[in-house]
């Protein structure tokens, strides 16, 4: 794995986050199993190492936009389980009060300026919170999360244009796994993802998405050269998600493999390549692990009964902030 | 008072704000050096230089998204959307993203930006260049629109949707840029949400939006002639719409047409007398009529594009028949 500058501390932390992330899907999907979520959602698990790779280099100052697919960008930018799951539920205590659910989580005290339902919708808000930065002398960098499918939408190269015009701090993280909602990439990509970045002008890096590790290395240099102004910048992280488009899709067989999947669980799943790599350094032990695995379980079971017994918004709330004060 | 343009006002408006508060900016096509194709914006530049007046590419949708993003993380930008036409490019950043960020997010974002675009058929632009979209933005919870009748109420309402937390979209009227009228110099705002009795009468009334206004000041005049003495009121703001203003005119009056350059149907003027009708029926003496654009895209020829919208005549001639009673529609 790559080696990034940072301690025990930033490691564990890293590992830490990468974890609760695919607790936090592991209790969703149970929700979703159970009926006991309204609605539908759309699971992160196996792509632990972008979100966190990628937020660990941020500061709550920055900010980030993210997707449909978007509780890891949540969790690993700071949010707390039990806003999350109250979320998921619908109820008061939800970081949205219930009105966004899983595709709208928005966590503003920690820079999260919202998932977004609509496939690449974002692009041209984590742009123009980058402009803002500009515009007003401030030093934050803004992350435009995406996927491949998102690629194919016309808004990422007019912003793009725009960005690459006025330097903006931005960093645009194409989280390529694979798969165009139920269509695979290859059939909706022509040519390089990256080149598209590179004919505005814009450096844009492949990084192997899987390895935490490698993806906090290049953020943490691609951030520290936005904030001199020397942005903005495209990184293609190659990954996997391991459920279907959404938690429904189940029998996905017709696009893609279970020999594929097992491919990429068993052989390059972040969360065990990373554990290994702790192990072997002798950042932590296998006992010390499975403490932090239990300790982050147990956080997620007490989060989850929370918001199960936690209240709906009274109906009163239907037609609060429909506008501003 | 001294008299200037609609588009001087416009122009002061925002000026005035800028100079007032460093988080606005301004971005748009051909906003800075070229001052708008309209030259609305002439000058500025020159005081708030390129960083505060953005030239953008032609990409309306991506500078839309910019603003969206911009205003959620603390600017305050005003958009200019060269031809209300656009609207049709920018749907999903303003419909989608930027009306329902403070609701999704449970009040904790919001985004108070400003989207000027304009309005207004007769320019001899054919059907891309010339459409009234008011009722489009409307119909989306989360926008504010507010429809100017003159310099005054231009200048007014610019002010109050630059310092509002909700993305507002002002509708200015493209024939009446040159128009002139009586313009403060020191300061003044226009709430939105109150309207506006231009004329005061008791035999019917006409609620009119942006160029309409002028059109039904003219049928009222035709009409004072032959003693039909009617109401105008300007709601100024469709959303909000000053309905108690609007009941208590037409309780009085008991007949009322609405007049908005937007198509006929589905459109601003079946919304409101939809709400008359509802809320003031037993007062009313003859069906409320609905005078909107004719449900064509706008031709080219003069020939054509002249009988596609309400004109001073054609409003005169429906208030005649109101106020005697005849039926307009045959049930």
């Amino acid at each position: 794995m790559a080696e990034a500058k940072t301690n025990s501390e930033d490691y564990l932390r890293m590992y830490t986050q990468m974890v609760r992330i695919r607790t936090f899907e592991d209790n969703a999907n149970q929700l979703y199993l159970s009926a006991k979520m309204p609605g539908l959602t759309h699971m992160y698990s196996g792509e632990e190492a972008v979100a966190v790779g990628i937020c660990e280099a941020l500061t709550d100052n920055d900010r980030i936009t993210s997707t449909h697919r978007g509780h890891g960008h949540c969790v690993a930018k700071g949010a707390n389980f039990k806003e999350m799951f109250c979320e998921l539920l619908g109820k008061e205590e939800g970081y949205c009060r219930g009105k966004g659910g899983s595709m709208h989580i928005a966590d503003q005290s920690h820079g999260n300026l919202g998932a977004n339902a609509i496939v690449g919708g974002s692009m041209g808000i984590a742009t123009g919170s980058a402009l803002r930065a500009k515009l007003l002398g401030q030093d934050d960098v803004t992350v435009c999360f995406f996927g491949d499918g998102a690629t194919a939408q016309g808004l990422l190269y007019e912003v793009m244009n725009m960005a690459a015009l006025w330097h903006l701090p931005v960093i645009y993280a194409c989280e390529n796994n694979g798969y165009s909602e139920y269509t695979k990439t290859e059939e909706i990509a022509a040519g390089s993802i990256t080149a598209r970045a590179e004919a505005f002008g814009i450096e844009a890096f492949k990084v192997d998405g899987q390895d935490v590790l490698a993806v906090n290395e290049l953020t943490q240099k691609l951030v520290a050269r936005c904030r001199k102004g020397e942005g903005p910048f495209f990184i293609e992280l190659e990954t996997y998600r391991y459920h279907g488009h959404h938690v429904g899709d189940i029998n996905r067989e017709y696009y893609r493999s279970k020999d594929e999947e097992k491919d990429w669980k068993e052989n390059r799943d972040p969360i065990v390549r990373f554990r290994s790599w702790l192990v072997d350094q002798g950042i932590a032990t296998e006992d010390e692990i499975e403490a932090m695995n239990a300790e982050i379980k147990k956080d997620a079971t007490e989060a989850v009964a929370y918001a199960e017994a936690a209240k709906y918004p009274d109906v009163s709330e239907v037609d609060m902030h429909v506008y501003a004060d | 008072m001294r008299e200037i343009t609609l588009s001087q006002a416009v122009n002061e408006a925002i000026a005035e704000e800028m100079r007032r508060d460093p988080t606005v900016f301004l971005m748009g096509e051909d906003v800075a050096e070229a001052g708008t194709p309209f030259k609305v914006l002439s000058g500025l530049v020159e005081e708030f230089g390129t960083e505060r007046v953005i030239d953008t590419p032609i990409a309306e949708p991506g500078f839309v998204g910019l603003a969206v993003g911009a205003a959620m993380t603390g600017a305050r930008p005003i958009v200019d959307l060269m031809f209300g036409d656009f609207i049709y490019l920018v749907m999903d950043q303003l419909c989608n993203q930027a009306a329902k960020q403070h609701y999704m997010s449970g009040g904790k974002l919001s985004v108070p930006m400003v989207l000027r675009t304009n309005m207004g058929a007769t320019r001899r632009s054919a059907a891309q260049h010339s459409q009234s979209l008011q009722a489009l933005v409307a119909h989306v919870p989360g926008l504010k629109v507010a429809m100017p009748s003159s310099a005054y109420e231009a200048k007014g309402l610019m002010k109050t949707a630059i310092r509002d937390n909700n993305p507002v979209v002002i509708f200015e009227d493209k024939l009446m840029y040159q128009d002139k009228a009586p313009v403060p110099e020191e300061e003044y705002l226009i709430p939105f949400g109150v309207a506006n009795v231009k004329r005061t009468g008791t035999d019917i009334t006409f609620i009119a939006t942006s160029s309409m206004v002028q059109v039904a000041e003219k049928a009222a005049e035709i009409l004072a002639a032959e003693g039909i003495s009617a109401e105008v009121i300007d709601p100024r703001t469709i959303v909000p719409l000053d309905e108690a203003t609007l009941l208590e005119s037409v309780r009085k009056t008991s007949r009322a047409i609405v007049i908005d350059e937007g198509h006929q149907s589905y459109g601003v003027t079946a919304e409101i007398a939809s709400r008359l009708n509802e809320k003031a029926f037993y007062h009313l003496d003859a069906p409320v009529l609905r005078m909107g654009a004719m449900d064509v895209p706008v031709p080219f020829s003069p020939a054509l594009e002249d009988i596609t919208v309400p004109t001073p005549e054609g409003v005169a001639e429906n208030a005649r028949k109101l106020c005697a009673g005849e039926m307009i529609h045959a049930a």
